[in-house]
């Protein structure tokens, strides 16, 4: 393999991620909302409803009011793009590298991931932090509590495979997504095991919390406090938050497919991405928005005890 | 460019509900026509919390010497390329509250209007058909 030919491949794989990550996005944001439509009995927008939507407001004027941290309120929504852009990268890179697959990423990008998925609420703290305005305060409260929730059981969701490699091969493959995803096409999916489907289960329920769909749309709510953490934003930076949701709604799923189902690098990873984003906008659908200490609640006393009986499972080898 | 931005205008129009001392009946019919009966989310109509996300005021009732300043708030407060939408007869042309001492005035004594939709109450169709007319003379 050529330096060239190498240089090539990273060429389409940047392209892919900026390019393709956000238009998948976009058109799963159509999804959601057609689903959702079905769901209430409705007809639903048209496919390319998203990308008039972003188009619009890519057009349109952008105010900052009076009293705003300028730089900071414009380059909050950069901060989150930059951070999903980076994890489409590394997801995308470790599971289409040629040379399968263990020395496709460096040691640790699994928690290079992590703090990566971390920018997107970060990003929304600083923005709404930055906006001056009090329900966007109040947003970013909620936001930060949310996140200080559903952080725990995800981290010890993500533990629950490492182990599972671990104990085979050792802890410098299992924590490359490279050396996750060869693992699994040599012994089957992780997720067919009682600790895998208890990670799998809280990776689902994060999912939720970091898209900021409807049972934990708290830092958001529109009906409530008027979209939150986004109030103050319009025109352009707006539509980058939205891009980035977008581009989150892929990568999560994505992410629990490389962590737990088998990988990319069938055609069935295409399927099991549709169940699970069908499953995501169903869970939206069938719920109601819980108030912030009961999400709290949920995620320290309830999912984060699952999480850590996965993990014993796990040890022990189930 | 023009054509692109009109584009995107003409197909995804979020609304926001400015309702200034209205007597509530035409707040009730906007939110009849938000609902799944009529779906007017199948032309990218969506109702967003906040003027800075909006593209359409739906205005309703008569302004009074208190509500004006708030209503002239959420006007600046929108970004421009805004329709505002008149609904009910009050907000068209103060209707019973012409000749009353704290009524001032209809909303085109202040703020461009683009849309007039008459009716106490207006039907959530004419409201379609007022927006989809004041869209196809962008």
């Amino acid at each position: 393999m050529s330096t060239w030919f190498s240089g090539w491949r990273l060429i389409v794989g940047f392209l892919v991620t900026v390019i393709g990550v956000p238009v998948v996005g976009l058109v799963l944001t159509w999804v959601d909302r057609f689903v959702s439509a079905r769901v209430q009995w409705r007809k639903g927008p048209p496919f390319y409803q998203p990308f008039a939507d972003i188009l619009k407001l890519l057009l349109k004027q952008t105010i900052v009011p009076q009293g705003v941290a300028r730089t900071a309120f414009l380059f909050a929504p950069v901060v989150g793009i930059a951070g999903m852009t980076l994890v489409a990268m590394l997801i995308i890179y470790s599971n289409f590298n040629t040379v399968v697959n263990q020395q496709s990423s460096f040691i640790g990008d699994i928690i290079v991931l992590l703090y990566c998925f971390a920018l997107v609420p970060i990003s929304f703290i600083i923005g709404a932090s930055a906006s001056g305005n009090p329900v966007a305060a109040v947003g970013a409260s909620r936001e930060m509590t949310l996140y200080l929730g559903y952080e725990l059981p995800f981290v010890l969701a993500i533990l629950i495979p490492v182990v599972k490699v671990t104990q085979q091969w050792g802890v410098a493959s299992a924590l490359r997504i490279g050396g996750l995803v060869a693992y699994q096409q040599q012994f089957g999916p992780l997720l067919y095991s009682v600790s895998g489907v208890i990670a799998a289960v809280i990776i689902l329920f994060t999912i939720q919390a970091k898209l900021g769909y409807v049972p934990f749309d708290i830092p958001e709510a529109e009906q409530e406090i008027m979209s939150g953490v986004i109030v103050e934003y319009s025109g352009a930076p707006l539509a980058l938050f939205r891009i980035t949701r977008a581009m989150a709604f892929v990568l999560l799923p994505l992410f629990l497919i490389t962590l737990l189902w088998g990988g990319l690098r069938d055609w069935w990873a295409l399927l099991k991405f549709l169940l699970i984003v069908v499953l995501i906008v169903l869970m939206k659908n069938t719920n109601p928005r819980l108030t912030i200490h009961q999400a709290l609640r949920f995620f320290w006393f309830i999912l984060a005890p699952i999480g850590i009986i996965g993990l014993v499972l796990a040890f022990i080898g189930l | 460019m023009r054509d692109l931005r009109l584009w995107g205008l003409k197909k995804s129009p979020w609304v926001y509900h400015v309702a200034a001392a209205s007597c509530n009946n035409c707040d009730i019919e906007i939110l009849e026509l938000l609902t799944p009966r009529y779906d007017v989310e199948r032309f990218g109509v969506v109702l967003v919390g906040s003027p800075r996300h909006a593209d359409a005021l739906l205005v309703t009732g008569v302004i009074n010497r208190k509500s004006l300043p708030r209503v002239l708030e959420v006007y600046e407060q929108t970004p421009k390329p805004c329709l505002v939408i008149a609904i009910g007869t009050c907000a068209c042309n103060n209707h019973i509250f012409r000749n009353s001492y704290n009524a001032v005035g209809p909303y085109d004594k202040h703020i461009p209007v683009h849309a007039y939709i008459p009716g106490c109450p207006p039907k959530p169709e004419a409201m379609i058909l007022g927006v989809v007319k004041a869209l196809s003379k962008l």
